[in-house]
């Protein structure tokens, strides 16, 4: 057990590395540099030496790698060229609706998916298993950014329920904050309900035809005790995986619908970043994200130690 | 009773006018923009977005009044010129505070115009025909000049690449505090979330008119936020929707859109600017005048421009630099040379000019989706009269950087609003990418900028016109108007350029 944990550990940190060489590489050799967005249409090109020079991107790209390899072995992610802070800072502050719009999608998607998903390998074969299926094919084949563009037409600027984009302005209350969060969430939830109904449903077959389910209905058990509590416990796996899964690509950011609904998160710094080539928070929000990926993987396998007594490293 | 009755009606008639103002004075506007602004820093930016936040918060010594004309702002009267065009004496404005509380004094000037001319680009511009910035006493200052320069006073009132007036203990080559004189001061900034001003209590506005940028300049509102959506498609949502009180920037396509909003209605600026089509002179195929001139008459800009903006209602054809009423308006140059459109007359010429087929490598972008679309008529055109196009489609970043090379590239696509000096056209430089540098150029637009009579200047401007149809430096391809909105509340907003809300109220 310790060994592989050591050895899972030693492994993380040979991804991060390969991580950190990959992204400063690509983010360095691809076209277009602050100097010339920070400057405006207008620089001339002894502006923009000068001011790359002052930014230390005249130098070589391994004395720059050198130099940022340095800085993160310190524990330093950078200063952000744009936002007058530290990179740390500013994924920290972009924190915040990230994690609600995680939160929120995650559970709308499980509130979902689960006991459709339950429900539909239950009565196989049956309308509300057709349906679910149907619903599922759709909803995977929905982006998120064009069903919250939908909903958005609908509930805010039909009916106004919710704001169109934003994160509420100076001193907005946190309910505020989570009301122009609502059609984000609703948007991201809905379709990421779809993978997890799916693999719900599959999981939950596969186990109901299992021995002991039988065991289980012949002992005289109620059935929902036999769903619930010895289908439902051995079909987690596959179903906590795939949740899992999808935190992880949700919490790196919903890019496009953070994007689209102006919400100041992890996904639209990035996107911001990259379009005004911002070096060290590029390099920082990757790093942070290919980060937690690794880390909610390592997770989701000691978890099936929790779920799965059968599991032993 | 009737006494009573009669006093109380005359007390409320007096009262009504008092309580109609005092109704537009207060709130807060919230003011969408196309993103972040890339800096709070408006001396070493030119992005117009820097400008657009920043002229609320830092003041230039003049401005431009509303027929684009130099007024003063910060100097107490337009500059006293030496009759040699060589000495500027500016007299300040008294009383002014900057927002931490100090005095403006021509310390903070003389301080402030230094780092002008080290770090913006304009400011670079005007330091090679300067020879020293002094104070004369507390409230004058005095620029000599190595040579007669007459952009000079429009560098100095323009709000990007900004020669903005902050006190000499801030003048850090990294600004990091904020620190204006005008009309409203940061508050607070969370980048991509909202830029925050307060109005500035012991703001001092000039006394008489409201006059473009110029004049008086009220203080309406407690206070203005921006917030970026970058998102177009979300821009137009939220206008309809009523969200913002101003949104700037949006599609022309969303114009029928808007004027069915009930909250909300749509702003024309007619005509904003220009696209522009640049050559790189300098290297390439397009360094053969006779090639440029074989390209530029084989484009149809009706074509390119009903393309790129749909209906005539945002957009007209106009070969001339400056529309009219501008005092630079002049035909000169272009009967004949624009919107031609004449295939086999181009292929004719482009063969005579010793054309060797090589593609014509045309640098473009789809952050402005109207620069790729005039990009693909343009390619069309160019392909019937025998040339070899290689699209480059990139996004804007790459673009500012790869147009730096010369040997990357043959035409880029640009547009720019109509600048109220046409010194300040970046074309027009022999270093700005494109490099035009020839003993026409450099005799026209010397010329022009040594020449200080406005009358004078007019004419001298038709003789540098002529000189960009002669070599064909870029190609305008016509005139553009920018849409926005604003709320049906809003008052005292009037379409500019880069939009401004000092003088904008809530109607309540």
């Amino acid at each position: 057990m310790i060994s592989y944990i050591a050895q899972r550990l030693a492994g993380m940190i040979i991804v991060m590395f390969l991580v950190v060489s990959i992204v400063f590489v690509i983010v360095r050799v691809t076209p277009g540099d602050p100097a010339s967005v920070m400057l405006g249409p207008e620089a001339t090109q002894q502006d923009l030496t000068d001011l790359r020079n002052r930014l230390g991107l005249d130098r070589s790209i391994f004395i720059q790698y050198v130099f940022y390899f340095g800085q993160l072995l310190q524990g330093d992610l950078g200063q952000s060229i744009f936002l007058n802070m530290p990179v740390g800072a500013a994924l920290l502050d972009r924190a915040e609706p990230t994690f609600f719009l995680t939160l929120f999608a995650l559970l709308i998607a499980c509130v979902i998916a689960l006991p459709i998903g339950i429900y539909a390998a239950y009565r196989r074969g049956s309308v509300i298993d057709q349906f679910s299926t149907t619903l599922a094919m759709l909803a995977a084949s929905i982006p998120s950014f064009w069903l919250g563009l939908i909903l958005m037409q609908i509930f805010a600027v039909h009916y106004k329920i919710f704001p169109v984009s934003g994160y509420g302005g100076p001193g907005a209350s946190f309910l505020t904050r989570m009301h122009h969060l609502s059609l984000p969430a609703i948007a991201l939830g809905l379709v990421s309900s779809a993978l997890i109904l799916r693999f719900t449903r599959t999981s939950m077959l596969d186990v109901l035809g299992d021995d002991y389910i039988r065991t289980a209905r012949a002992k005289g058990l109620v059935e929902r005790v036999v769903i619930l509590k010895h289908a439902l416990k051995n079909a987690l796996i596959p179903i906590l995986t795939v949740i899992g899964l999808t935190a992880a690509v949700l919490i790196s950011g919903a890019v496009v619908t953070e994007t689209v609904f102006g919400l100041p998160g992890v996904g639209n710094l990035v996107v911001s970043a990259v379009l005004r080539r911002d070096y060290p928070v590029i390099q920082g929000a990757l790093l942070v994200i290919a980060g937690l990926y690794v880390l909610i993987n390592f997770a989701i396998d000691m978890l099936y130690l929790l779920v799965d007594p059968r599991v032993r490293y | 009773m009737k006494l009573k009755l009669a006093y109380f009606l005359a007390t409320a008639l007096i009262a009504l006018p008092g309580f109609a103002i005092a109704q537009d004075k207060g709130g807060v506007i919230n003011v969408a923009t196309i993103g972040e602004p890339p800096t709070l820093d408006p001396m070493v930016s030119t992005a117009d977005l820097v400008g657009i936040v920043t002229q609320h918060m830092f003041e230039t010594l003049y401005t431009f009044d509303k027929n684009w004309n130099v007024t003063p702002l910060l100097a107490d009267k337009l500059p006293e010129v030496s009759a040699d065009g060589k000495v500027y004496t500016i007299k300040l404005r008294s009383d002014i505070k900057f927002h931490d509380g100090s005095v403006m004094t021509s310390k903070d000037v003389v301080a402030s115009l230094n780092r002008w001319v080290k770090l913006a680009s304009r400011g670079k511009q005007a330091g090679m025909f300067m020879d020293n910035v002094k104070a004369s006493d507390p409230s004058t200052i005095v620029i000599t000049l190595k040579q007669p320069y007459a952009p000079l006073a429009s560098l100095l009132a323009f709000n990007n690449s900004a020669a903005i007036i902050i006190p000499a203990d801030k003048q850090a080559d990294n600004m990091t505090d904020f620190i204006g004189t005008g009309p409203y001061m940061l508050k607070d900034r969370k980048a991509d979330q909202y830029i925050q001003l307060v109005k500035f209590k012991d703001y001092k506005s000039r006394a008489g008119a409201i006059d473009g940028y110029g004049g008086a300049r009220q203080q309406n509102l407690d206070e203005i936020r921006f917030v970026p959506v970058p998102d177009a498609n979300t821009r137009v949502e939220a206008s309809v929707s009523g969200q913002y009180d101003y949104i700037d920037s949006l599609p022309v396509e969303a114009f029928d859109k808007l004027k069915a909003a009930k909250t909300t209605q749509p702003l024309m600026l007619k005509p904003f600017g220009y696209p522009v089509f640049v050559f790189n002179t300098a290297e390439g195929t397009a360094k053969n005048v006779g090639v440029r001139r074989a390209i530029r008459q084989a484009l149809n800009m009706d074509d390119m421009l009903a393309a790129a903006f749909g209906s005539k209602d945002f957009y007209s054809l106009n070969g001339n630099i400056y529309p009219q009423p501008y005092s630079w308006a002049t035909d000169a140059g272009s009967k004949g040379n624009y919107n031609v459109g004449d295939s086999a007359g181009a292929a004719k010429a482009a063969k005579e000019a010793g054309y060797d087929g090589k593609p014509v490598r045309i640098l473009t972008s789809r952050q402005y989706e109207f620069h790729y679309k005039m990009a693909q008529v343009a390619a069309e055109y160019l392909k019937a009269a025998g040339f070899a196009v290689d699209m480059q489609v990139v996004d804007w970043a790459t673009l500012t950087q790869r147009r730096a090379e010369k040997p990357l590239w043959d035409i880029y696509i640009t547009h720019s609003p109509f600048l109220p000096e046409p010194a300040l056209i970046g074309s027009l430089s022999a270093s700005s990418p494109g490099w035009w540098d020839s003993a026409l150029r450099n005799s026209t637009v010397e010329a022009f900028s040594a020449e200080a009579d406005p009358k004078k200047r007019a004419e001298l401007w038709a003789n540098v016109q002529k000189a960009i149809y002669d070599e064909v430096p870029f190609i305008k391809i016509g005139d553009f108007n920018a849409v926005s909105a604003m709320s049906t509340k809003l008052q005292g907003v009037e379409p500019a350029p880069w939009p401004y809300f000092w003088n904008a109220s809530i109607k309540k």
